[in-house]
């Protein structure tokens, strides 16, 4: 049994990984000694010349991940939080996102970006924000938020397998809190395929990162009040695998979409909307967003912060409305 | 090789040298012709450059060193083996535009075969992608030298000084070459910086730099052939401002007479540098007598051939719009 935390699921996929191939290399800030998060602790050593610490600039940091995947290695860029990814959404927006399109595939990028988002670590306006609405907008772009360890390790194998820059979030409240035996759990070894964690005839429930832990928790806690929900993982969020939501929509008729960004333009709006293009003889009620509100950034004080983010009792509530349409 | 006194190049490279930046005139003349014509939507050109493009171009070595060049380095393109039939499918977003078959405006250069480094319109994002090229090519213990180039308004975006601190704490092997065409589409430079020369910044990022007469294509290569030799010999970066002049509008849809004076065009006119090196390379009586005139004829007649060529090569299928958005989905 090799139970891991999220974070060590990580760094063992880095590690065996970077000893198979000696052409990735780690970019990011504080990587050598291991990073602020430690996701790449032991690997300088283990690895020299491989693990190269950046200059504290995202815009580098994406930049120079650009050049070197366009050599021809594999380079893993590591965003210290990814609120500060956006001083690099230009690279990844304007030059990444469009490598291959703007060549008609003469040229491409197997490059990785890894980026711990979300809340609920007092991080406060700059250390807790959700990111992926913005980078899920560009087609060119892979966009990975995992839940589960083994998912984090087997996904993150396929992002740097991937010929094309990949996005991998890492939720980094669930790094220590989240354990699991990575050979029993399943792990997706695909990008592109969301999972059905949990079945129940009542209500769908589409999460991913730590609101995905949060809404099995609420279906938990709604099973017992005779509420039965089908949670289903999303795990990349672009391409977004539509097919499995929209199989767990028609058969619930009822879907709440929960996560930690704003409710405008946030990812669960383009949810809805595909339930509602392509599920909507199936419904017996309106697509429910369950979100933060559209404040501009997560607060730092507890209660507030509190306020600010759905989880398991929030989404409980939501879930018992909306079976009660 | 025998060396022609005072070019440090044979007599064929001081030929090539005329007929690059030749090429580079008369098709960007043609371009905006086709323009004004309707069949050319857009023209940006690189005129009153050409001697830097061809001088800094000509000190890399061809197919073996990355060039990631800026819009108006159609010169540079056509040292490192573009012809004129590619240079015009790319200005008429044909579909065989090897730069990208139409998606993109012309003049965004593109060619992974011969190690041109794809760009957008983001200015300066380049020169950070040279340094990323850099670094891995130092990780394969691959002795390549990397062109980056700019106009210096690009120089006043945080990539530019983003890229010069990278480049000279890792001593990659990176050329940053400023074509200082004095302005940023209306803007001279006393808009973008307070110093008199953007090689001035280099001390800030301990790196070794050099201004150089950018109207003077051997001047250009005698400055830039050293420094490649020295960073391919892991001598670190460099920082070239060519002082150049851009002799026509900033693209076919900017009306330069609205921030420059007939009077200061004419001036700089005398300097053009493709009639310059002309000239020089006569006085000093370097190839036989109508050898130049010779040169000017194929020049004519490849730009016209390329031009009738490309006008009837098919244009892109609607649906090509789609397609190629990600590696392993091709059409």
């Amino acid at each position: 049994m090799t139970e891991m935390t999220v974070l060590e699921a990580i760094r063992t996929s880095l590690d065996e990984e970077m000893a198979e191939d000696d052409g990735i290399l780690v970019l990011g800030e504080d990587v050598e000694a291991g990073g602020v998060f430690r996701a790449t602790e032991g690997l300088a050593k283990r690895y020299p010349g491989r693990v190269v610490d950046m200059p504290l600039a995202e815009s580098s940091i994406v930049g120079v991940a650009i050049g070197a995947a366009h050599y021809g290695l594999k380079p893993i860029a590591e965003i210290q939080f990814a609120d500060f990814i956006h001083a690099g959404f230009d690279h990844l927006f304007s030059e990444a996102s469009r490598w291959s399109y703007r060549t008609r595939g003469d040229s491409w990028l197997p490059m990785v970006v890894r980026a711990p988002w979300g809340g609920g670590v007092h991080g406060g306006q700059h250390h807790s924000q959700s990111i992926e609405a913005y980078y899920s907008h560009m087609p060119g772009i892979k966009v990975v938020a995992p839940s589960f360890p083994a998912d984090y390790h087997s996904l993150l194998k396929a992002a740097i397998a991937d010929p094309n820059p990949v996005l991998f979030l890492e939720h980094k409240r669930t790094y220590r809190l989240i354990r699991q035996d990575l050979e029993a759990g399943p792990a997706e070894k695909k990008i592109g395929h969301s999972r059905i964690t949990r079945t129940g005839r009542d209500i769908t429930i589409v999460a991913y990162g730590l609101m995905l832990h949060e809404s099995l928790a609420a279906a938990e806690a709604l099973g017992a009040e005779g509420i039965e929900c089908t949670v289903v993982d999303l795990l990349t969020l672009q391409p977004l695998d539509a097919e499995t939501m929209l199989e767990a929509a028609r058969a619930t008729g009822k879907v709440l979409v929960v996560h930690e960004d704003n409710l405008t333009g946030g990812f669960g709006a383009e949810v809805a909307a595909l339930v509602a293009e392509h599920a909507f003889e199936h419904l017996d009620a309106p697509v429910r967003r369950l979100a933060a509100p559209d404040v501009p950034a997560m607060p730092y004080q507890r209660a507030m912060e509190e306020f600010f983010m759905p989880n398991r009792e929030k989404i409980a509530e939501a879930g018992r409305a909306l079976a009660a349409f | 090789m025998n060396r022609v006194p005072g070019y440090s190049l044979s007599e064929s490279e001081c030929e090539d040298m005329y007929y690059y930046m030749l090429l580079a005139r008369r098709l960007s003349e043609r371009m905006l012709t086709l323009n004004r014509q309707g069949r050319a939507a857009f023209v940006i050109a690189g005129a009153g450059q050409e001697a830097a493009q061809v001088g800094a171009a000509m000190a890399l070595s061809k197919g073996v060193d990355f060039a990631a060049p800026y819009y108006r380095d159609l010169a540079v393109n056509l040292v490192l083996g573009m012809d004129a039939r590619e240079a015009m499918l790319n200005v008429l977003g044909k579909k065989d535009d090897p730069n990208g078959g139409g998606r993109q405006m012309p003049a965004h250069w593109g060619n992974a075969s011969r190690r041109i480094v794809t760009q957008s319109s983001v200015v300066a994002t380049q020169l950070l992608h040279a340094c990323g090229i850099a670094l891995a090519a130092r990780h394969r213990d691959d002795p390549i030298v990397v062109y980056a180039s700019c106009g210096e308004g690009s120089t006043s975006r945080g990539d530019f000084h983003e890229a010069l601190n990278f480049a000279a704490i890792k001593k990659l092997p990176v050329i940053f070459f400023i074509e200082n065409n004095g302005f940023a589409i209306t803007s001279r430079t006393d808009k973008e910086m307070p110093l008199q020369h953007v090689a001035d910044r280099a001390r800030a990022y301990g790196m070794q730099s050099a201004v150089v007469d950018g109207m003077d294509a051997v001047a250009v290569y005698q400055t830039v052939k050293p420094a490649v030799d020295q960073a391919r010999r892991g001598g670190g970066p460099h920082l070239i401002e060519a002082k150049c002049y851009r002799l026509w509008a900033h693209s076919s849809d900017d009306d330069d007479s609205r921030y420059r004076t007939k009077a200061e065009l004419e001036e700089w006119s005398r300097k053009d540098p493709v009639v310059v090196f002309r000239a020089r390379v006569e006085e000093d009586s370097i190839f036989p007598p109508d050898h130049l005139d010779e040169i000017e004829s194929r020049v004519a007649d490849e730009v016209t051939e390329a031009t009738a060529w490309a006008l009837a090569q098919p244009d892109p299928e609607p649906e090509d719009a789609l397609g190629f958005v990600y590696k392993d989905e091709e059409r």
